[in-house]
């Protein structure tokens, strides 16, 4: 080990592979994926691989891609949930993965609901 | 000037040197705190200090626990306190947990009267032991010629195992299995003859109980005395002259040589030898071979070769060293030898039927005595050794009253010695005796200042150049098996640059041997005893070992060339290696 | 790597390997591999989660499902449920002792909730075999920053400055230990990491060093620093083969790197580690035994002074830190001695981990802040006593500890406090204790450790707890009498006042605590010959053998009475 900045690089590099491990501290966005038997069968599998690969490419911190059982809204599946810190949760539906650049693009990175693809806000 | 310190002790103010301990500083301030593993032999390097027995444990003020006064460094301003309930309570506690725990079979006990721990509890007032319980049965091994370790009586004070390891590197004795079952032992608790154990006896000479004594042979010398059969001639070596007298009272380096010789003549010894004229043999062979050597490109240095517990050693520790040592036989083997052969020849006498019996100031000659290498037309030279301390029990058993005896000769001819053989009984004695005759045999003068000063000394390892005829003479002193390690140490690497060593395993030399009255942790008892040796020699009118006309006589009727076929055969031996156990 | 979406974090604590969490990991692989989502989910061993009593613990992130009591079997459900489904498995999670509700979170549960994790940061965390998810989360950080930024005195200063206190038992204030370390002038220094945990039942420093050996590594090296050493032990026992391959492993990568060897980061500072088993003698816990033990001597205690920061290893300097006191010190270098102060009391500033076991309902280690009370671990962090019996006494600080009373569990726990009332922090174990438990015969079983467990150096331990266990068992059998009660008394501070370490020193915490607070055991054990917890055996039998003799007379009473 040569320097500092050597091992801040390591880090930097390193981090990725933990960076899943943060949650439950309330400071992460979360995108959860309904899995329920209907949302599998609508394609939510494809949706939840196309939510990682966008949040992996953009290199997002404290955005965790993680899913759920089935919401009870089975006529909108796929169903996606982003919730932002100290916000209330976005419930979007009928999320096919070309809808998922979008969503990652305007509400998980700058806070802008994709209004059109909502299902119903404030469910809690 | 050294910088001191002021304490206060039970309210007294001393001044003292920063560097003492609350112990050293009680000293001074008049006031006695009792000790028990606590040894401080300071100017022979042997100080046990592990604190351990909590006998001498004293209230420090701000400390929040009694502190051990032997082991506990003084600091300016210090308030101490010995005599508080609570500081009586813990040394009397200390001594009544140990005496809880100890055979108190006291009237029948080898160190009964001697025993530092009976006189502790004596000293504490203990009237009754008020946690009595179980106790530890450990077995008596006595399985050498040389000691006996009874670790019933061991009360875990480690100054055996400083001695043993610290002092003499032998590394046999260390504590051995934890809690109340912990005792002092070797490796595995083995035999002690199945160990690589010297028997120099330093472990005896500070055990405070009986946990460590001689072999007791005492009773095989009454009864060869009382064999009519039996020629008995004994022998005593430079050392108990001067310290003899200790066991009756008087003070240390008392010479008692003349009453010596008169005691062991009212026990009815057939004749009374003196080591002492062996010495003188030893030297001229020693002498002859080290010239020999100096000459002929031999093996150099030379070691000498008197001290059994360093000859076994050597073959232990280093035996790829046994052709170091000088190949004489140690004076006392001669001795016995010359008794058997010359002297029984010349007064017809069947060497079978004569009984010697050696006094040494060491227990490592008990199992000299018994190797069988040194014996000569299968009889032994040397048939029983006793040391210093059983003398003094037969005398006392034979009431005989020490005090009062005349001062006696030892009989002709093997009790006829000089000053140089005197001196074998202290360190740097042996190789002093030696450059005395080397010097006159090579310069072919008679020298008149036979005082080697630059030879004396207590140091544990001592150097000194001689000039002999141009020649340079390197001489390298160590006393105490550790010191002695490190020059054989730089023998093995080839960086020794001494013609010749002087070798002796007790610390002090013989005078502060494992078989001399105790010392009881006073080293000033020892160099007392190193004062009377020198005042001994200056007392001779003969102090070289080749003006001792009995021994010249001797070679001259019967034994030769000195260094010859004949001194090679009776005076000389060889060593072999050992396994280190 | 990329499309990692779920990391399960097992626990390879000791605890829970030996309860199989090995072979779950195995097991969880071959489920994902067989569904086709070893790219998408990551399983990780990590160091211990503390919550041994449910182990094996997995915990899903960044989900953050926390299911305890997983077995191999349990994978195919897990990976079918909740990888594939997204549906949490609901008989795996966990739930509180006499409550219905299942809690799926791990900051939910009561046994994490009052708990603040600082030593223990990272155990659970991170995978402690893999040194770059270490530095990931700052790692080595503090050490690059000291060696780099700032000189030994300062490093020093912080260490002072945050009241950092040796987790090992005595409580010294570490940053002074080294600043005494530092002012001894040497060619040569050491240090050493104290991982010679003894006390029955303790196993913090075990899990610290199987979770996040690094941080211990980092730690000593950042003393080295500081005190001028360039070498470093970590003595510990052999009886922790997974400790020692973590911290083999973790010594190897971290030389690979260059955060072990010569001129780290860039400075002219070499630091290496190496190191040394004990045989698990209890007495090496104490620092000077430890020494010997390291040179190759006999594990026994030397008088203090000299103290190991004048003449220590080799008779050099030396630093002996414990391993809980390591691991608190690179997040006193990152966050500032501030921070660490924030925590705690005023004179016990951070955390404590303690390992709590006996009659409670959550066994297992829990790091707490200094300053809680033994109440709230107790009843909220340990979820009660086993079966709603009721807490008798609770033992701190290892076989030398007091026993603590119901009266006193409100005392805010530090160093002092637990002292005062006849205990000790110790190095943190914790036992708690209902109303089977016989105080007399619980004084007893200490002794008979501290006694069998004495180096036998100095006569007040080695003979003197010999004796106090005599006199107990003498009073367990019924046999006692009230002046054994005094003699206990009188000897047992004999033995705390007089004796050379520390082992014994405290070894009779247990019997004088428990005279102080149950005497009326005592008491009903010597007068009425009769235990109340029924613990006693050698008592019932001589009850027996009383009501025989009571029997016998009565009935020669009863013969004569006849004959008359």
């Amino acid at each position: 080990m040569k320097s500092l900045e050597e091992l801040k690089a390591i880090r930097e590099r390193a981090s990725k592979k933990i960076n899943l491990r943060g949650g439950g501290e309330g400071e992460e966005t979360k995108i959860l994926v309904g899995m329920g038997t209907c949302g599998i069968s609508a394609g939510a599998r494809e949706t939840l691989t196309a939510l990682i690969e966008e949040v992996g490419n953009k290199e997002l911190k404290n955005v965790y891609v993680s899913q759920v059982g089935c919401q009870g809204n089975c006529f909108a599946e796929p169903i996606v949930q982003v919730s932002r810190p100290n916000e209330k949760p976005v419930l979007y539906g009928k999320v096919t993965p070309d809808k998922v650049k979008e969503i990652i693009e305007k509400h998980v990175i700058n806070g802008e609901v994709v209004k059109n693809l909502v299902v119903g806000s404030a469910f809690h | 000037m050294k910088e001191q310190v002021k304490v206060t002790i039970n309210g007294k103010e001393v001044t003292v040197p920063r560097e003492y301990t609350i112990l050293n500083a009680a000293v001074e301030a008049g006031v006695r705190i009792p000790t028990l593993c606590h040894l401080d032999l300071h100017d022979l390097k042997m100080v046990n200090r592990t604190a351990s027995c909590r006998v001498c444990m004293v209230e420090v003020e701000g400390r929040p626990n009694l502190a051990p006064a032997c082991a506990t460094p003084i600091n300016d301003g210090m308030v101490i306190r010995t005599d508080t309930l609570r500081a009586i309570k813990g040394r009397r506690m200390a001594v009544e947990l140990l005496l809880s725990n100890h055979p108190t079979d006291c009237l029948i006990c080898p160190k009964n009267l001697q025993c530092e721990l009976q006189a502790l509890a004596h000293e504490l007032n203990v009237r009754e032991i008020n946690f009595s319980g179980a106790m530890n049965e450990f077995h008596i091994d006595s399985s050498s010629q040389a000691l006996v370790k009874y670790q019933s009586k061991c009360i875990l004070c480690r100054r055996c195992e400083t001695a043993c390891n610290e002092v003499q590197t032998c590394g046999i004795l260390s504590a051995l299995n934890r809690g109340f079952e912990t005792v002092v032992g070797p490796a595995f608790n083995l035999p002690m003859v199945d160990t690589s154990c010297t028997y120099c006896g330093q472990c005896v000479a500070v055990c405070p109980t009986a946990a460590l004594t001689e072999v007791n042979h005492v009773p095989k010398v009454w009864e060869t005395l009382n064999n009519p059969k039996k020629y008995v001639v004994v022998q005593t070596a430079p050392a108990i002259r001067v310290a003899l007298g200790e066991l009756f009272g008087m003070e240390a380096g008392t010479i008692v040589t003349g009453k010596l010789a008169a005691a062991l003549r009212r026990l009815g010894f057939d004749q009374v030898f003196d080591t002492d004229y062996g010495a003188d043999v030893t030297i001229i062979e020693e002498a002859k071979e080290l010239m020999n050597r100096l000459e002929n490109n031999g093996r150099l240095p030379m070691l000498t070769s008197c001290c059994p517990a360093w000859v076994s050693f050597i073959e232990h520790q280093f035996p790829d060293l046994v052709d170091v040592p000088s190949t004489c036989k140690s004076p006392h083997i001669m001795l016995g030898t010359l008794t058997k052969t010359y002297f029984a020849e010349k007064n017809n006498i069947d060497p079978a039927d004569i009984v010697m019996v050696s006094i040494m100031p060491c227990i490592a000659k008990k199992a000299e005595a018994a190797r069988t290498e040194l014996a000569i037309d299968d009889h032994d030279n040397v048939d029983i050794v006793i040391t210093t301390r059983e003398f003094g029990a037969m005398l006392k058993e034979a009431g005989i009253d020490f005090d009062k005896l005349p001062d006696e000769d030892f009989d002709n001819p093997l009790g006829e010695s000089t000053g140089a053989s005197i001196i074998f009984g202290t360190t740097g004695g042996v190789i002093e005796a030696a450059v005395r005759t080397v010097h006159d045999w090579m310069t072919g003068e008679d020298l008149e200042d036979v005082e080697f000063t630059a030879l004396r000394g207590i140091e544990g390892l001592r150097e000194a150049t001689v000039d002999i005829n141009g020649q340079e003479i390197r001489i390298g002193i160590a006393n105490g098996l550790g010191n002695a390690r490190q020059l054989l140490e730089e023998v093995r690497s080839g960086e020794s640059k001494y013609h010749a060593i002087e070798i002796m395993a007790c610390p002090g030399g013989c005078i502060g041997g494992g078989g001399q009255p105790y010392h009881y942790g006073n080293d000033e008892v020892v160099k007392k005893r190193q004062q009377a040796i020198y005042e001994e020699d200056r007392r001779k009118t003969v102090r070289k070992s080749h003006h001792n006309k009995e021994v010249m006589k001797m070679y001259e009727d019967y034994m030769g060339e000195p260094y010859g076929e004949k001194a090679h055969h009776l005076l000389h031996t060889s060593y072999s290696p050992k396994e280190r156990i | 790597m990329k499309n990692t979406r779920l990391h399960m974090l097992v626990c390879g604590g000791t605890g829970c390997e030996s309860q199989g969490s090995d072979k779950l990991v195995n097991a969880l692989n071959l489920v994902l591999d067989k569904y086709g989502y070893k790219e998408e989910v990551t399983v990780v061993k990590t160091g211990c989660f503390g919550f041994c009593e449910k182990g094996p613990i997995v915990k899903v992130q960044p989900d953050d499902i926390f299911y305890v009591e997983v077995k191999p079997k349990d994978a195919k459900r897990i990976v079918e449920e909740h990888v594939i489904k997204g549906r949490k498995v609901e008989d795996l999670l966990y739930v509180e002792p006499n409550e219905e509700e299942k809690l799926e979170k791990q900051h939910d549960m009561p046994f994490y909730k009052k708990q603040h994790r600082i030593a223990l940061r990272n155990c659970g965390l991170i995978n402690p075999e893999d040194i770059e998810e270490y530095i990931a989360v700052d790692g080595y950080l503090a050490l690059g920053t000291c060696l780099t930024e700032k000189t030994p005195e300062e490093v020093i200063e912080l260490v002072k400055q945050s009241g950092l206190r040796g987790r090992g038992g005595g409580g010294f204030p570490t940053g002074f230990k080294w600043e005494l370390t530092y002012r001894n002038k040497n060619d040569l220094k050491f240090i050493i990491c104290n991982a010679d945990e003894g006390d029955p039942g303790a196993f913090m420093d075990r899990s610290i060093l199987e979770g996040d050996p690094h941080s211990v590594l980092e730690a000593m090296a950042i003393a080295g620093y500081a005190i001028g050493a360039e070498k470093g032990y970590i003595y510990i026992r052999a009886e922790y083969p997974l400790a020692i391959h973590r911290l083999n492993v973790a010594i190897d990568q971290a030389r690979e790197l260059g955060l072990l060897g010569t001129n780290l980061f860039g400075t002219d500072f070499n630091f290496d580690v190496e190191l040394k088993y004990g045989a698990g003698a209890f007495v090496c816990g104490e620092e000077t035994a430890l020494i010997n033990s390291v040179e190759g001597g006999r594990g026994e205690p030397n008088a203090k002074p000299p103290f190991p920061a004048e003449s220590g290893l080799w008779n050099k300097p030396t630093c002996v830190n414990n391993v809980e006191t390591f691991a608190n010190v690179p997040p006193i270098i990152l966050q500032g001695p501030e921070w660490f102060g924030s925590v705690g009391t005023e004179k016990s500033k951070g955390t404590k981990v303690f390992a709590l076991a006996g009659k409670v309902n959550n066994v297992g280690l829990v790091e707490v802040p200094m300053g809680i009370s033994l109440r709230d671990i107790i009843f909220e962090i340990g979820g009660g006593i086993r079966g709603g019996k009721k807490l008798k006494a609770v033992q701190t600080g290892g076989p030398s500890g007091g026993c603590i009373p119901e009266k006193d569990l409100d005392i805010p726990i530090d160093y002092d406090s637990l002292k005062s009332i006849g205990s000790m922090m110790g190095s943190g174990g914790m036992i708690v204790m209902d109303e089977d438990d016989c105080m007399v015969n619980i004084s007893k079983f200490y002794l008979e450790f501290t006694e069998e467990e004495s180096c036998g150096k100095c006569t007040p331990c080695r003979v003197g707890n010999k004796r106090l266990h005599e006199i107990l068992t003498k009073i367990t059998n019924g046999d006692g009498t009230l002046e054994d009660l005094d003699r206990l008394v009188s000897l047992g501070e004999y033995i705390k006042d007089n004796s050379l370490c520390g082992l014994g020193q405290t070894s009779p915490n247990p019997v004088l605590s428990t005279l102080k607070y149950f005497r009326d055991e005592y008491i009903e054990h010597v007068v009425h010959k009769n235990c109340p917890a029924g613990v006693c055996k050698g008592i019932k039998r001589k009850q027996k053998e009383m009501k025989q003799q009571e029997l016998k007379e009565q009935k020669q009473k009863e013969k004569e009475i006849q004959l008359h």
